[in-house]
């Protein structure tokens, strides 16, 4: 079948990586793909729980790695979408339990079984970063709008491309619109200028993310909130589909544009 | 800091194999006699030290260098590098069995990779230098592409960045005063040349983008458009 291998990474912690991992997966199940999504964050799960299926967990990655089950065994078949399956991260081991070649022996495997896999990278850029881009195809690094998670949105950028893995694809999550224009967030614009990769989309702060990560439904299946039509766009982005983006009413007038760069000392 | 006391004639820094003293340019007879009075007026500060001393551009005769070592072993100063950018001079101090490489006076935590010297060689790098890349190179380092924050550049020579510079940027590392950094567009204000850091923690506010350079200006790091610094010269 000859999957396409995407790995969700970001450097920095709690920019939304995991939240990324399933609503791209579940929106790409939504369309009709088959998708297996694979948490490689071992000793720290959650995307088990992010979609809701953290009851159903008897095998996981590292048991697959190991030989301690069958593939089919540990993929975990997700309660909405027949095709979508998760291969969760095992809770009680740590990273040096696999290895890249062995991530990408399993990649392989996987291709055979599905449209889609999307890997979920711990954060850092040690051991487990390098496991998840291994099998990686392409990888999409995830940042929010602040300083230090395009700074660390940066490293792993350059380090995606050492290991001949780039050019990565930008996702930038939590924009609020309202700082932007007060002058307290770094808009698009700027991130893009800074990190100079290619889009893929933006997501708006929005409430409904939290409220769908503590019930295991993630926010794509909620057909009115604003983040969740912007990952249903970026799952078509995806698919080679061209969607503009979104107008989240964040483009600034001059006189916004202005006063932010005398807030900043024009730096 | 040191506003009320008097002003040396001369910069004086330490290092671990001694003192570097840079003299200005102008009568040499002058220069010479200010230095042995700043000697004199700190007699205990610099009674038993090595010194290194950078002549700058000057050319100076066996006779005169000869003259200084003397003088200066007089006041129980020992004379053991004269640095300088003249041929002559170098070649003269080489004679007297002094040193005339400035790596004689490494400094420890900023010793490069050995490599070629003074202009003479730059290392290009065609690619944007991202968030935890270090280059060191002893030469001068041109990048085609931007520095990012997070990023650093320690170059025994000047730093041309053909972009934008956010990071880190560490010019002339081992004394080398006349080295500058130019960019596209300057952003950051995380900037040294030689050992003397820009001391202002923002930037100008910049109403178009315009090529900067930083430089030494006596003791003070500036920043000029490159336009302007060019019409200087």
């Amino acid at each position: 079948m000859a999957a396409k291998i995407i790995t969700v990474t970001s450097g920095k912690g709690g920019v939304g990586k995991t939240t990324s991992t399933a609503n791209l997966a579940v929106a790409l199940a939504q369309m009709g793909q088959k998708v297996i999504c694979l948490d490689s964050d071992i000793g720290l799960r959650n995307l088990d729980v992010v979609m809701g299926l953290e009851n159903r967990i008897v095998y996981d990655l590292v048991d697959i790695i190991e030989g301690r089950c069958r593939l089919r065994q540990a993929m975990i078949r997700d309660k909405r979408f027949e095709e979508l399956h998760l291969i969760p991260a095992a809770q009680t081991r740590d990273k040096s339990a696999l290895s890249p070649s062995d991530m990408v022996k399993l990649g392989e495997e996987l291709r055979e079984e599905t449209n889609w896999v999307i890997i979920d990278s711990p954060a850092g850029i040690e051991r487990g970063f390098r496991n998840a881009i291994a099998p990686a195809d392409e990888v999409i690094v995830v940042t929010n709008p602040d300083v230090s998670a395009v700074r660390d949105a940066d490293r792993i950028i350059g380090l995606v491309e050492a290991e001949q893995k780039g050019p990565a694809r930008l996702l930038i999550n939590r924009l609020n619109p309202g700082m932007i224009q007060r002058g307290e967030m770094l808009d698009a614009q700027d991130i893009l200028d800074l990190l100079a990769i290619k889009l893929i989309g933006i997501v708006p702060e929005d409430e409904q993310v939290i409220v769908s990560t503590n019930t295991g439904k993630p926010v794509v299946l909620e057909e009115k909130s604003k983040a969740g039509q912007a990952f249903r766009n970026i799952a078509r982005r995806l698919m080679g589909d061209e969607v503009p983006l979104m107008d989240l009413d964040f483009k600034e007038d001059f006189m916004h544009k202005l006063s932010r760069f005398f807030k900043s000392g024009g730096g | 800091m040191h506003a009320k006391m008097k002003k040396d004639a001369f910069p004086i820094k330490g290092f671990r194999e001694g003192l570097l003293i840079t003299l200005s340019e102008g009568d040499w007879s002058k220069v010479l006699n200010s230095l042995l009075k700043q000697i004199d007026d700190r007699q205990a500060f610099f009674e038993g030290a090595q010194v290194a001393i950078d002549v700058n551009e000057r050319s100076l005769s066996a006779a005169e260098v000869s003259k200084l070592r003397s003088l200066l072993a007089d006041r129980q100063v020992t004379l053991f590098a004269l640095l300088s950018r003249s041929a002559a001079t170098e070649t003269v101090a080489e004679t007297l069995g002094l040193s005339t490489h400035k790596s004689v006076l490494k400094q420890s935590s900023k010793d490069l990779p050995r490599a070629l010297y003074d202009g003479e060689n730059a290392l290009l790098i065609r690619k944007t230098l991202r968030s935890g890349v270090s280059v060191k190179f002893n030469g001068s380092v041109i990048v085609e592409g931007d520095v990012n924050p997070g990023a650093e550049i320690l170059a025994g020579g000047s730093i041309y960045v053909w972009g934008t510079l956010r990071g880190n940027a560490q010019a002339g590392l081992q004394d080398l005063r006349n080295a500058v950094i130019v960019a596209l567009d300057l952003q950051s204000s995380n900037l040294c040349i030689a050992d003397t850091h820009y001391q202002e923690s923002k930037l100008k506010i910049k109403i178009k983008k315009r090529a900067e350079i930083a430089f030494l200006d006596g003791d003070a790091l500036k920043i000029m458009d490159w336009d302007q610094y060019k019409r200087l010269e």
